[in-house]
């Protein structure tokens, strides 16, 4: 029966081959008359046929994550895969090219045995399958994601030189859809006591942090769903935690236990790591909100500007407070500002597009960016924000990002 | 126009209201959790807080953690807790204020009961949960005297552990709720 029906394509196929070939060599073309049309090679032979799941050209295969593996093959699952915004445009990033932290890889869960256990100081603890979860009623919105460590790499002594999603690329922006956790909580009867939930991955470091109830109560979600599918199952799957404008490690993936308690658990994700130092040698402890942030993503490093003439800048802004009110952009080091055009400013806590026309006229430039949110906070410098903390600090970098353009047209990473 | 426009509809809205009773509308959730009893979350339940609430039977000293230690941990955490690969276990205490801080468990985390806590879920990183809760004393005992904070025979149990005072006990400002920026 199937070889009948490819029988019967490849005739089809030799048909239409002979077809081809035949108008080809037609007399009644003028000499070379095929020729003088336009026409690509992929604009005289059939294409390719359906395929279930989709994939980008392959001319677009530099396009991928910057993998960070700070131990190597010992723990390839353990560390970051930054998205390569210097690579993308609009606000919505695509669900393959979305930023991971891992701390010990990614589980293979099959969602049928998973479960999600919701206990501690409520009035029934409750155990709830997957398959049960998939039946309450949605909410979907637009958030970002970023790690608290994102932009760590801006940091070192000297700037980088690599492209701008290696450095502020731990940070991405789609849609979700999910349960609000609040509905789940209210099922298991929350004490009132209660004020700390510890959230907890089945992964294999158990990752787990400590969340106010606060956040339950205004928008945190028990996310199953990106851009429209399942949970990728580096994002999460089959049930994650979404704690919009939060540090990423709070945003546990492959939640699989609520407990809540009076006081926070001191876990080692909120004791030895993600709190951050100060000069006088204490820390700060429990810094969830994201900072208010914005960098340009075209032009930015390692990229070169072909010729002088007219450009658009454009940038992605972000704040863990809310929304986007305004972005500045300098092309001479800060001296002059101009406010830029945005995109998706009416979204909290989601990324914004910022662009601005540019007119390169050949001499050597500076670029810089400035968000400011609807709180008012603006973004810092990079000498104010170092001034605030200790030697060592890795997190919450929101500081102002500047590239440097050469009279030759490249593009580097500088401090300013 | 717009009240007359509400108008309109309000006998059609009654009228769905009264038939419609098979497919009512109901802002309620459904409510699919089923019930968990105490033996069931005691088997998931493996957070420890600084009180030690939830700490499990068993004990552990630091001669006994340091056998533990040499086959499961050195590897990736060097000898003595030096580090490398892995973070550094043991020693910088007094250097957090310094140019070039060095934290380890020893000279940053606030409270041993984390130590057990995170060595129990997530270590050895190629095979977590494998450990007894009497390794776990052991080996949390273990990186406490490395850093002087315990004793060599001193004993780790769920009594002891939470006892213990860590030098950077109070080197941490909670931001929650947020300060003003």
């Amino acid at each position: 029966m199937n070889d009948e029906k490819d029988e019967g394509r490849r005739r089809f196929l030799a048909q239409g081959a002979a077809l081809v070939g035949g108008a080809a060599s037609a007399a009644l073309s003028p000499p070379g008359g095929a020729q003088e049309l336009a026409g690509q090679p992929w604009e005289r032979v059939y294409g390719a046929g359906f395929t279930r799941y989709g994939q980008p050209s392959k001319y677009e295969a530099p396009v991928g994550r910057h993998l960070a593996q700070p131990y190597g093959e010992l723990a390839p699952g353990s560390g970051a895969a930054l998205s390569p915004i210097e690579s993308l445009e609009g606000i919505i990033t695509p669900s393959s090219l979305h930023n991971i932290r891992s701390h010990s890889g990614t589980p293979d869960i099959d969602p049928k045995q998973h479960r999600l256990l919701i206990h501690g100081m409520v009035a029934r603890p409750l155990m709830f399958t997957v398959e049960s979860l998939l039946q309450y009623p949605m909410t979907t919105r637009t958030h970002f994601v970023e790690c608290s460590g994102n932009s760590s790499r801006a940091l070192t002594p000297q700037p980088a030189q690599v492209p701008a999603g290696a450095m502020h690329g731990n940070m991405s922006c789609t849609e979700w859809t999910g349960i609000p956790l609040r509905v789940l909580l209210e099922e298991a009867g929350l004490e009132p006591s209660a004020k700390w939930l510890l959230a907890e991955g089945a992964d294999s470091a158990h990752m787990s942090r400590s969340i106010p109830v606060e956040k339950a109560f205004d928008d945190a979600l028990v996310a199953l769903y990106q851009n429209g599918e399942r949970l990728r199952p580096e994002q999460g799957y089959p049930v994650r935690l979404l704690l919009p404008g939060w540090e990423g490690n709070m945003n546990v993936k492959w939640l699989r236990r609520i407990k809540a308690t009076d006081g926070p658990t001191h876990t080692k994700d909120e004791t030895s790591k993600y709190t951050d130092p100060l000069p006088d040698g204490r820390s700060l402890q429990f810094t969830f909100e994201m900072g208010v942030k914005s960098v340009i993503t075209r032009p930015s490093s390692t990229m070169t500007l072909p010729r002088p003439g007219r450009y658009e800048i454009s940038g992605l802004a972000w704040s863990g407070a809310g929304r986007i009110r305004q972005v500045e952009v300098s092309t001479d080091g800060g001296a002059t500002w101009t406010a830029a055009t945005l995109l998706g400013e009416e979204r909290p806590r989601a990324l914004v597009r910022f662009r601005m026309p540019w007119e390169w006229s050949g001499k050597p430039a500076l670029l810089q960016s400035r968000a400011t949110d609807e709180k008012g906070r603006v973004q810092p410098t990079r000498k104010d924000w170092l001034t605030r903390y200790a030697p060592d600090m890795r997190y919450h970098n929101n500081s102002i990002v500047s590239w440097a353009v050469g009279a030759d047209g490249k593009v580097t990473h500088v401090y300013a | 126009m717009s009240t007359r426009r509400v108008s309109a509809f309000l006998p059609l809205i009654l009228l769905c209201s009264c038939a419609g009773a098979p497919q009512t509308t109901s802002s309620k959730p459904p409510a699919l959790g089923t019930p968990v009893g105490a033996a069931e979350i005691a088997r998931w339940d493996i957070s420890i807080p600084p009180s030690g609430a939830g700490l499990p039977a068993g004990s552990g000293t630091a001669r006994q953690g340091q056998q533990v230690y040499e086959q499961k941990c050195l590897a990736c955490h060097g000898a003595k807790g030096g580090g490398k690969p892995a973070d550094p276990l043991a020693g910088g205490t007094g250097t957090l204020a310094s140019k070039a801080p060095v934290r380890t468990v020893g000279s940053y985390w606030p409270y041993a009961t984390t130590l057990f806590d995170y060595v129990r879920r997530a270590m050895p990183i190629t095979n977590p949960l494998s450990l007894t809760n009497d390794e776990v004393y052991a080996v949390t005992a273990y990186v406490l005297a490395l850093n002087g904070i315990v004793g060599e025979d001193a004993v780790m149990n769920a009594q002891s552990l939470p006892q213990v005072k860590m030098p950077n006990r109070d080197g941490f400002v909670s931001d929650w709720p947020p300060r003003e920026r």
